[in-house]
């Protein structure tokens, strides 16, 4: 298993896996198959795709860690991408098909639903890390601030399920938010237990 | 008779049994034209009313054998939304939150045998059953606009009786003012009971000059066909000038009341929804704009969303029973 995680061809085979649920989704929209309310529908499983990747993501570390493979690292910021792509296309799909691109009725509409502030700020965090997620950067701002800017992604996990959270409050349906947050919590979790038990 | 039997009447066919919709779009398509072309531009709209009227069957259901109504307003010209759409994507909690559970679940629901109980201040209380209901009225085909509280709307050709019909005839007593309609509450068949999201059964109510109102329909089916399960068989309200959720569905019970109901969406969140709910592009939900809406399976992907219209385009007809209301306190 880890001779084939350390195939040059990994990294790739990963990364097109990533891509897939995108692929699928847009085969679905040129093909129409997206059911009765195509927007709706893109706009959710972009947002369900984006909490995904980020678990994934966030479980890279504590899987190297635990099984004592550090093979994993390699495939991190290429995750890590992904999430921000997801999350990309999330508001792409809101503000295009959702809002037509008209910013006053964005903002109109930001000023009602307080839950898209908090998708919007975790969006913002992700551009800024993934703006810094070439090697240069981490040459710019020194090992260690880097990676305390990009410790932001803890931020992101809590902003992205108060958002979905919140979007599922009006019909108070928090089973698929339940396990996204308990998730994440495991994840983040298991950092902070470890980091407490080392100090 | 109007249902083949009452053992077969709310059966799901085979799959082999359904037209596929391309096949009845095409050929309700080429009798628009025909008598879009025929009738020449003046009659047009009638042309297409009837065409509208008449070419509807999905081929899912029973029939319900029906007559187009002519009544004024009670027929728009907006493109009908398609069956498979109207069938698959809607509110119905008691079979989950999620709009795409209904079709999925609604087939547990038992229909038949089915009754009504009517009851409160009325002459006449009765427990009647589905098939003497269908006889209470002539059965018309009505395509209204649906506009969901949710910012989408529809338009479906219903078939029913206006519900002024089955007041009259069971006859309130003066002192009753308004009219509360109870939705089946079946925990055996209903999934979506489970939810504490509402108290059940699902509650809704009118005022009684607008149960009285020729527009307000009780429907028995749709399509030209009797109500799917999922949309709300064996019987539903439909009340196109107010949202959707106004419009119970699965009715058991008619209850009329000299006080006015608190209807389940107003006792689960006060400050969101209220008893009236008009359609209303002035009057914002608390969390979303109600200005526009996205009509399901005829906006594009890239369409703009269009503007709602006032008591959903009905205010001709309904504008004068909220004068001198403050709508934005009654909302």
């Amino acid at each position: 298993m880890r001779a084939a995680l350390r195939h040059p061809a990994a990294w790739w085979a990963l990364l097109v896996l990533g891509c897939m649920p995108w692929a699928w989704l847009l085969a679905q929209t040129l093909q129409d198959q997206l059911g009765p309310n195509p927007a709706e529908a893109l706009i959710r499983a972009t947002g369900d795709w984006t909490l995904r990747s980020l678990c994934v993501v966030l479980a890279v570390s504590p899987l190297r860690t635990l099984l004592g493979w550090p093979e994993l690292l390699r495939f991190r910021r290429m995750l890590g991408l992904l999430v921000f792509g997801y999350a990309s296309l999330h508001l792409l799909c809101y503000a295009w098909f959702d809002m037509g691109f008209d910013l006053a009725d964005t903002l109109q509409d930001i000023v009602k639903r307080p839950f898209i502030w908090l998708g919007f700020s975790g969006f913002v965090i992700l551009l800024v890390l993934a703006a810094t997620s070439f090697n240069r950067a981490v040459r710019w701002l020194g090992g260690k601030r880097w990676q305390m800017l990009h410790w932001g992604v803890y931020a992101v996990a809590v902003l992205a399920v108060l958002h979905f959270w919140w979007m599922r409050a009006g019909k108070q349906d928090f089973e698929e938010v339940l396990v996204y947050a308990a998730i994440l919590a495991a994840l983040l979790g298991w950092r902070l237990l470890r980091s407490m038990w080392r100090s | 008779m109007i249902i083949r039997s009452s053992s077969s009447g709310f059966l799901h066919p085979v799959p082999s049994d359904i037209t596929p919709q391309a096949a009845y779009q095409s050929r309700r398509d080429l009798m628009r034209q025909i008598a879009a072309g025929s009738a020449g531009v003046a009659l047009a709209g009638w042309g297409l009313r009837d065409a509208q009227a008449q070419m509807t069957r999905p081929g899912q259901l029973p029939p319900l054998a029906s007559v187009p109504t002519k009544m004024a307003g009670a027929m728009v010209l907006d493109k009908l939304t398609p069956y498979k759409d109207a069938a698959t994507y809607n509110n119905f909690y008691e079979f989950g939150t999620d709009k795409s559970d209904p079709a999925k679940r609604a087939h547990t629901l038992m229909t038949d045998p089915w009754s009504v109980e009517i009851e409160g201040l009325v002459k006449n209380p009765a427990r009647v059953n589905l098939e003497d209901l269908l006889k209470w009225g002539a059965m018309e085909e009505r395509i209204y606009r649906l506009r969901c509280v949710e910012g989408w709307s529809m338009v479906i050709p219903w078939v029913g009786y206006s519900l002024a019909d089955l007041i009259r005839r069971v006859e309130p007593l003066p002192g009753a003012k308004f009219v509360e309609f109870v939705t089946q509450a079946d925990p055996k068949t209903m999934p979506g009971l489970r939810s504490s999201v509402l108290d059940w059964p699902y509650l809704e109510g009118l005022r009684m000059d607008e149960a009285m109102h020729p527009l307000t329909l009780l429907a028995f089916g749709m399509y030209g066909e009797v109500m799917p399960k999922q949309n709300g068989a064996p019987l539903r309200l439909v009340v196109p000038w107010k949202y959707g959720f106004k419009s119970s569905k699965s009715l058991v019970k008619i209850r009329f009341t000299d006080k006015q109901p608190v209807i389940s969406w107003e006792k689960s969140a006060p400050q969101e929804y209220g008893f009236y709910s008009n359609v209303n592009p002035n009057v914002d939900h608390p969390r979303w704009s109600q200005a526009t809406e996205r009509r399901i399976g005829e906006d594009g992907l890239l369409a703009k969303k269009r503007k709602t219209l006032m008591f959903n385009g009905y205010e001709t007809q309904v504008g004068q029973l909220y004068a001198g209301m403050d709508l934005k306190k009654f909302f």
